[in-house]
């Protein structure tokens, strides 16, 4: 109890100049006695005082010049962590809350450096029990505060479920618009590498079809950094999946999307790269092989993709794929998730109950996770979900191209 | 007790062959919680005037404690308070049972789940409480929602699914919400950390609140109802955690579902009390120990009021075949909060039995015409079918009806 005090206020930097983490711990650490506080000495993350731009976060980070050029390079990791980081400094009501998020740095460091920054007090450690804080979650947010609630993945938010679609989803409506629920769950979702099936589950088609949700599924540094800026600000309940494999990956960043208030809309896909073959709709981690396939099938046989990464599942930007589709005149889905009953399905089912069906030279086309759990052994797992090979394959022989 | 008989009787049987003499096992002084509503008596003379207080000694029998002091048994009331604690559970039972009615006229459709026999619980702990302290509750939630800032009128017709139901025909009877109130939970167990999380909230904003999650002996024994105990407990909070134990959880009676049956001592390291939740004034001394208990920052209690319900679970359920007619009828003859009231009033001389019988009367011409008012309210236009999916302003362009030319268009401004 006396070191959560001891923490309570917000531990911002004062002077101008860049404090070294050491100092800054030890202060901390003299006021806390927090033994393991000790581990965060090592990590090279770097104070940044107020006067320099807020965006700084992580080692790489450092190296970046605030030239008037524009791009520069973020990982996934750094940009969610630096859309927390900034929300929770423009708005009070924000924390974050999940396991290992605070003393741990995040499981899979995401939250790194937020608990020296803005205390135990805003960066809450739970135990392992997803029902019961998902549910408090969700009554913090009834009750005016703005959680952040991560999940170490999607797929032990199973044990949450009924508190984000029932208690969270739903209430807006159930009390005719008299208790808005402002919260943002997020975490891993779907493939990782080798984790076998109980930890690979992709749970986009599961979340997209509560209305009463907001889910998200964003690809690059800078789909993370507005999407989950906007999710925060959101006023409805939001389900962000992310994925691990992505959050070592580097994407260009622009200085716009540096900025503090960079926000995209939710319910909008972007067209990654544009084409005339084939419409390929995709989303998270696929988006890169959708994108590498595109190359791919470019460079080799001359056929150009259009890949648009859908960022949103709910709502789902139909009016982009249907303007796509009407131009190109075929469609591929591409997931990760399981086929039966999917976001492809979906898609597909949708664009033929559109316009857009008359503009189809071909029977539209899913490629999907595997409709088996996924297996470990690496040379049975790489059969359990799309890579860039088979979407390359299912492209051209969807083109009559093989 | 016959088990303790069989224990000594085999004991006995044993040592006789054995020729050794028995130690006899003295059980522990079996105290029941006092559970009649009108054992408590007034420890002095009541004052000439109606807003002055004056003690009044509860049974020392109407709390057991656990890992803390027990409240004093003194309460301080007033004469007013006394005939509005009785007005209001007149109130909330006529209600309830106007409800009753006007579901077996199929006027309500669904779930009705009635709280009569338990009103002690409701409005003991309402005057206790300010505007500012939180609630949540499952489904048997129509008096609290009354209680904690509604109207009659707004729950009848929400019960009745017309448009001027507090959450505008869209919830029903077990989505009713106000500031103070977050409902209203269908999910058994489901609001208990939600609760805990309302809590969290009001120690986060730093105020001054204690914040009541109710839950009844079935959902109990939920693992998410541990789940918010232990952060509640580990974290803190400012959080009372009610148990409503009417000794049945839908069918299954609280011994055949619950392994430990004193529901206050299932908070493990959280300080407990049992509480008799028939004696309004119990319930009122409880629930303003247990404010003052969290508010100080001495963290999380888990509170049981053991009470009754006369009713079925709900409305599809008559209540009488898991346990006894004649059980009910003892319980409603011997035990119930409203007469258990009734005779404090009159036996201490607050008021004389024609008040009584002006505020009964009184009491069911309001609700009489609440639900004659909720009646004419019309039903939800179509366009509230679309609404408050998501938060006005935010929704996406359109949603989809049953088939693809049934949709809603929203309108951005």
């Amino acid at each position: 109890m006396a070191s959560r005090a001891a923490l309570s206020k917000v531990i911002r930097p004062t002077s101008s100049s860049i404090r070294a983490l050491s100092s800054s711990s030890s202060a901390a650490a003299a006021g806390s006695k927090i033994a393991s506080r000790n581990a965060l000495l090592s990590t090279p993350l770097a104070r940044v005082a107020r006067s320099e731009p807020k965006w700084l976060v992580g080692a790489e980070q450092r190296r970046l010049v605030s030239s008037d050029e524009g791009v520069t390079q973020m990982t996934v990791r750094e940009a969610l962590n630096s859309a927390m980081e900034e929300e929770m400094n423009r708005d009070e009501t924000v924390f974050i809350m999940g396991e290992e998020v605070a003393r741990y740095n995040g499981a899979y460091k995401i939250t790194k450096g937020l608990l020296d920054k803005f205390g135990e007090d805003r960066v809450i450690d739970t135990p392992i029990t997803e029902s019961g804080f998902a549910g408090m979650a969700v009554g913090a947010a009834l009750a005016g505060l703005r959680p952040v609630c991560e999940f170490m993945t999607w797929n032990f938010a199973m044990q949450a479920i009924d508190q984000i679609v029932n208690s969270g989803g739903k209430t807006y409506y159930m009390s005719g618009g008299n208790v808005p629920c402002p919260v943002t769950f997020r975490g891993p979702n779907g493939a990782a590498a080798g984790v076998g099936a109980q930890h690979s589950q992709d749970y986009s088609a599961w979340y997209g079809s509560v209305p009463g949700l907001k889910v998200i599924s964003p690809w690059s540094a800078a789909d993370c950094r507005g999407l989950l800026k906007a999710a925060i600000r959101d006023p409805n309940p939001v389900c962000f999946l992310e994925n691990e494999l992505l959050y070592g990956v580097s994407f260009p960043v622009t200085k716009e999307e540096l900025s503090e208030d960079f926000l995209l809309p939710i319910g909008k896909a972007k067209v990654e790269k544009e084409g005339s073959d084939v419409t390929v709709v995709t989303h998270s981690k696929m988006v890169t092989h959708s994108l590498e396939a595109a190359e791919l099938l470019e460079k080799n046989e001359g056929i150009k993709v259009e890949v648009i990464n859908l960022r949103s599942i709910r709502p789902l930007d139909i009016d982009t794929i249907i303007k796509s589709v009407k131009k190109t005149n075929h469609l591929v889905t591409v997931e990760g998730g399981f086929p039966a009953f999917g976001v492809g399905s979906e898609i597909i089912a949708q664009i033929c109950e559109s316009p857009a069906f008359d503009y189809l030279d071909a029977p539209p086309e899913r490629v999907t996770g595997a409709d088996v759990p996924t297996p470990y052994s690496e040379s049975l797992e790489h059969m359990a979900f799309p890579d860039t090979d088979i979407i390359a394959k299912v492209l051209k022989r969807h083109l009559y191209r093989q | 007790m016959s088990f303790s008989l069989l224990r000594s009787r085999g004991l006995r049987a044993a040592t006789r062959t054995a020729g050794v003499r028995p130690v006899r096992s003295t059980l522990p002084a079996m105290r029941f919680l006092q559970t009649d509503a009108d054992k408590s008596s007034p420890a002095e003379a009541l004052p000439e005037s109606g807003d002055q207080p004056f003690t009044v000694a509860l049974h020392g029998e109407s709390f057991h404690s656990y890992r803390c002091d027990a409240p004093s048994n003194e309460i301080s009331i007033t004469k007013d308070e006394l005939v509005k604690m009785y007005t209001t559970m007149v109130q909330m039972r006529r209600m309830e049972q106007a409800a009753d009615a006007l579901y077996k006229q199929k006027m309500i459709r669904g779930f009705c789940h009635l709280a009569i026999g338990q009103e002690a619980v409701s409005v003991g702990m309402e005057h206790a409480i300010d505007g500012d302290d939180r609630v949540i509750t499952s489904y048997r939630c129509h008096t609290f929602a009354v209680l904690r800032g509604g109207t009659v009128k707004g729950v009848i017709a929400e019960l009745m699914g017309r448009v001027d139901g507090m959450s505008y025909g869209k919830g029903g009877s077990m989505h009713i919400f106000t500031p103070s109130f977050f409902g209203g939970n269908g999910i058994v167990g489901a609001q208990v950390p939600v609760g805990a999380g309302i809590a969290l909230a009001q120690k986060y904003l730093k105020k001054k609140t204690a914040t009541f999650a109710l839950y009844g002996d079935g959902a109990s024994n939920q693992g998410q109802v541990f789940e918010a105990y232990n952060m509640a407990k580990l974290w803190n909070l400012p959080c009372v955690f009610v148990c409503e134990n009417n000794k049945y959880g839908m069918g299954t009676s609280a011994e055949r579902s619950s392994q430990n049956t004193e529901f206050f001592t299932r908070g493990d390291k959280i300080p407990g009390l049992q509480v008799n939740g028939m004696d309004i004034l119990a319930v009122k001394k409880a629930t303003a120990w247990a404010k003052e208990w969290v508010t100080s920052g001495k963290g999380p209690l888990v509170v049981e009021f053991v009470t009754y319900r006369y009713g079925g679970h709900s409305m599809s359920d008559p209540g009488t075949t898991y346990r006894t007619r004649d059980e009910v009828q003892q319980m409603r003859s011997e035990k119930d909060a409203i007469a258990g009231l009734k005779r404090y009033i009159l036996e201490w001389g607050v008021t004389d039995e024609a008040s009584l019988k002006a505020i009964d009367k009184k009491a069911k011409e309001e609700v009489d015409a609440a639900v004659e008012e909720a009646k004419k309210s019309p039903f939800p236009d179509v366009k509230t079918f679309w609404t408050d999916i998501y938060y006005k302003g935010t929704e996406p362009p359109m949603m989809r009806g049953r088939e693809k030319e049934e949709y809603h268009v929203y309108s951005q401004a």
